[in-house]
């Protein structure tokens, strides 16, 4: 479904990315981990086309097209979905009917049908209940005023309504408290189904917990440093980052999945 | 032939007073420093014909009431007020006569003659002399003691043909009464013409008067405004201005708290494209204790249009406890738009609390891209954000059929529609 290629990304001139290799296939989570500063929030960003990044080098395969020349609306028309780490508060406009608008959009691109408010209003209905939202949150302008956590799980209400093929959650678990990292990760698990491929960009292991990966990828320096299943994300968490200090000698091609052992 | 008004010797005192103080006066021009960047040159070339009673009007102007407003509906046509297109029947209590009758009715000539002229003084301020001197009718709005009134009460402004019309608003909200005024400025057609227009609202003690000023004058038209407030102890004053048409507008707003415990909220929204210029001149004066005032002002601006917001608080002397916020914020949504914004502040008491701030700013690359995100173009990205800019204000407004008018306005500016 993914696959980035010695993928070289920079902000104001400066480098980030100095060559990621990823392959992600259907139905598969990836867990992108990493310090801070390694480059996992640039790489989520990339992905979904923020024009502050630009892309220096390498390629960016999805469902067969150069992502990188899509645009960032296109991206998202054709199913690839990031989850905030800052959600945007859009005042004036609500809930329902900033969803309708994206729902129907993306609905007009793949040629089928549009809905009216009525009939959004029984999917919206559906859609809610995985990240066990209250009705009165469709009325409310789209994230204003909305706790973190409350944005949060606004964020997976939007991919459960756009149901996307790829969603890069870029860190979904920042600022959420125990029991709203359950609904939120609880949403995401329900919504992972054999055709679509979820990437989760985090810090932190805690959220792997809930959202078990299949492969967790340890960013350092631009670069995949460390790869393996979802034991290198329990082995960071007890000896931290420190010792992924240089970048695995090759990080091209495959993952090593012994690299961690 | 123009029909003479009646006379009534005050009044062509006032007015013969006034007239000579225009006469040295003249239009303000860019040399005055509160009229650095609005430039009325082009106004004072032209020449409109003074309006005159009985101009007849071409459209019902019952299409431009508000629903809201239940049968309280007063009609000013080019500065006259016409008793014939006015409905009077939903206004309860609440006394609405031609000024002209108010200044020599023995039941309303002391309270007519106290006010009128007094806060929208005219010896320092050319606009309002000119505006003094072509007095010759107007309306006067009395909300008596204790009287509380839910429904709205609207005033239109309708100006037809290419005139110079002096509109003329007297309120006054008695003790304790409780009443909501709409203003509306409107014209019969696309024409160019000259509305100077000014209000001048009296709110005593304990009285609450939320006031609202709609602009929707012709895209040709020049209009000029003042509105001059005066809050008794306790009274409560909130009012939002939105200016939408004009080639050229201004609108001066006063508010002069001088007793203790008063509080006001002068908000306000412009919207200006094309070759539009609309300029809004504020002072909230805070000369007593225990006030609190509340100002938001917004522009959104397009094309080649240009805005000017001038804010000044002044809490003098004494005016402890004082309360004060202000902000204004601008939208400039294409490069050759312009917009000069001037905050001020004059404080002399020690114990405050006051606040302000300006911003110029464009469309949020992070907030364009995060809809974008979501599968949203950037055209349509743009109009939601910049309607969710002009929201702030307009959520405030507390009248259904206002707000959607400018939801609607604001959108099909933006080509945008939603439901």
């Amino acid at each position: 479904m993914l696959e980035i290629r010695n993928l070289h990304a920079a902000i104001d001139g400066n480098e980030i990315l100095k060559g990621i290799n990823l392959t992600v296939k259907k139905g598969e989570i990836h867990a992108i981990m990493g310090p801070n500063g390694s480059g996992k929030s640039t790489l989520a960003k990339v992905l979904a086309g923020h024009p502050q990044y630009e892309v220096t080098k390498g390629e960016v395969i999805y469902e067969g097209r150069n992502l990188l020349e899509l645009a960032p609306d296109e991206r998202a028309r054709e199913g690839v979905f990031m989850a905030f780490q800052y959600p945007i508060e859009v005042p004036g406009v609500s809930n329902a009917q900033f969803l309708r608008l994206a729902y129907n959009e993306k609905q007009k691109h793949l040629g089928k049908e549009e809905l009216d408010p009525l009939e959004f209003k029984d999917l919206l209905k559906e859609k809610a209940k995985v990240v066990e939202m209250d009705s009165s949150f469709m009325t409310r302008s789209v994230n204003e005023g909305f706790s973190g956590g409350e944005k949060k799980r606004n964020e997976i209400l939007q991919m459960a309504v756009l149901e996307p093929k790829l969603a890069v959650l870029d860190e979904t678990d920042s600022g959420l408290d125990i029991d709203a990292l359950r609904v939120v990760a609880g949403g995401v698990n329900k919504l992972l189904t054999p055709d679509n491929a979820i990437i989760v960009v985090t810090h932190y292991q805690r959220l792997l917990n809930y959202i078990v990966p299949h492969y967790v990828h340890v960013l350092a320096g631009g670069r995949i440093a460390r790869e393996g299943g979802k034991e290198l994300a329990l082995e960071l968490e007890s000896k931290g980052y420190d010792w992924i200090t240089t970048p695995a000698k090759d990080a091209v091609g495959s993952a090593n999945l012994n690299a961690a052992n | 032939m123009r029909e003479l008004s009646p006379t009534v010797p005050w009044l062509e005192l006032v007015r013969a007073s006034a007239m000579d103080r225009f006469e040295q006066l003249g239009f303000p021009t860019v040399k005055d420093e509160n009229w650095k960047y609005t430039n009325l040159a082009p106004l004072a070339k032209q020449s409109f014909v003074p309006a005159s009673r009985g101009d007849k009007v071409s459209i019902d102007p019952a299409r431009f009431v508000y629903p809201e407003t239940k049968n309280a509906h007063l009609v000013v046509v080019n500065g006259f007020f016409s008793e014939e297109l006015s409905d009077k029947t939903g206004l309860e209590n609440v006394v609405a006569v031609d000024l002209l009758t108010a200044v020599s009715d023995a039941r309303y000539n002391k309270v007519a003659r106290a006010y009128l002229a007094r806060n929208a003084g005219y010896h320092n301020n050319g606009l309002a002399a000119l505006n003094t001197a072509f007095l010759q009718s107007g309306l006067f709005l009395l909300v008596p003691k204790n009287v509380k009134v839910d429904a709205p009460i609207q005033v239109t402004f309708v100006t037809d043909g290419e005139t110079a019309s002096f509109p003329r608003l007297l309120v006054v909200s008695e003790e304790h009464s409780s009443a909501t005024l709409i203003e509306s400025f409107v014209s019969t057609g696309e024409q160019q013409y000259f509305t100077n227009a000014i209000a001048e609202v009296i709110v005593k003690e304990g009285a609450r008067l939320e006031h609202y000023r709609m602009q929707r004058e012709s895209e040709k038209a020049f209009h000029t405004s003042l509105t001059s407030a005066e809050l008794g102890r306790n009274g409560s004053y909130d009012t939002t201005s939105i200016n939408l048409g004009g080639r050229l507008s201004r609108h001066d707003i006063s508010v002069v708290m001088d007793n203790e415990g008063a509080e006001c909220w002068v908000d306000g929204l412009y919207l200006a494209g094309g070759d539009q210029h609309t300029d809004t001149h504020s002072v909230i004066d805070h000369q007593q204790p225990h006030c609190n005032s509340h100002q938001l002002y917004k522009g959104i601006l397009d094309g080649n249009a240009r805005a000017v917001f001038n804010g000044k608080i002044f809490v003098r002397e004494g005016a402890q406890k004082t309360d004060a916020m202000q902000t204004n914020k601008n939208l400039l949504l294409s490069p050759q738009a312009r917009v000069d914004t001037k905050p001020q502040l004059e404080i002399y008491a020690d114990d405050v609390k006051c606040a302000h701030g300006a911003a110029v700013g464009q469309i949020d690359q992070e907030e364009l891209f995060y809809l974008q995100a979501r599968g949203i173009n950037p055209e349509l990205a743009r109009s939601l954000l910049t309607y969710g800019f002009a929201e702030e204000v307009i959520e405030k407004i507390k009248i259904d059929s206002i707000k959607s008018q400018l939801d609607e306005f604001v959108l099909r500016q933006l080509n945008t529609q939603l439901e």
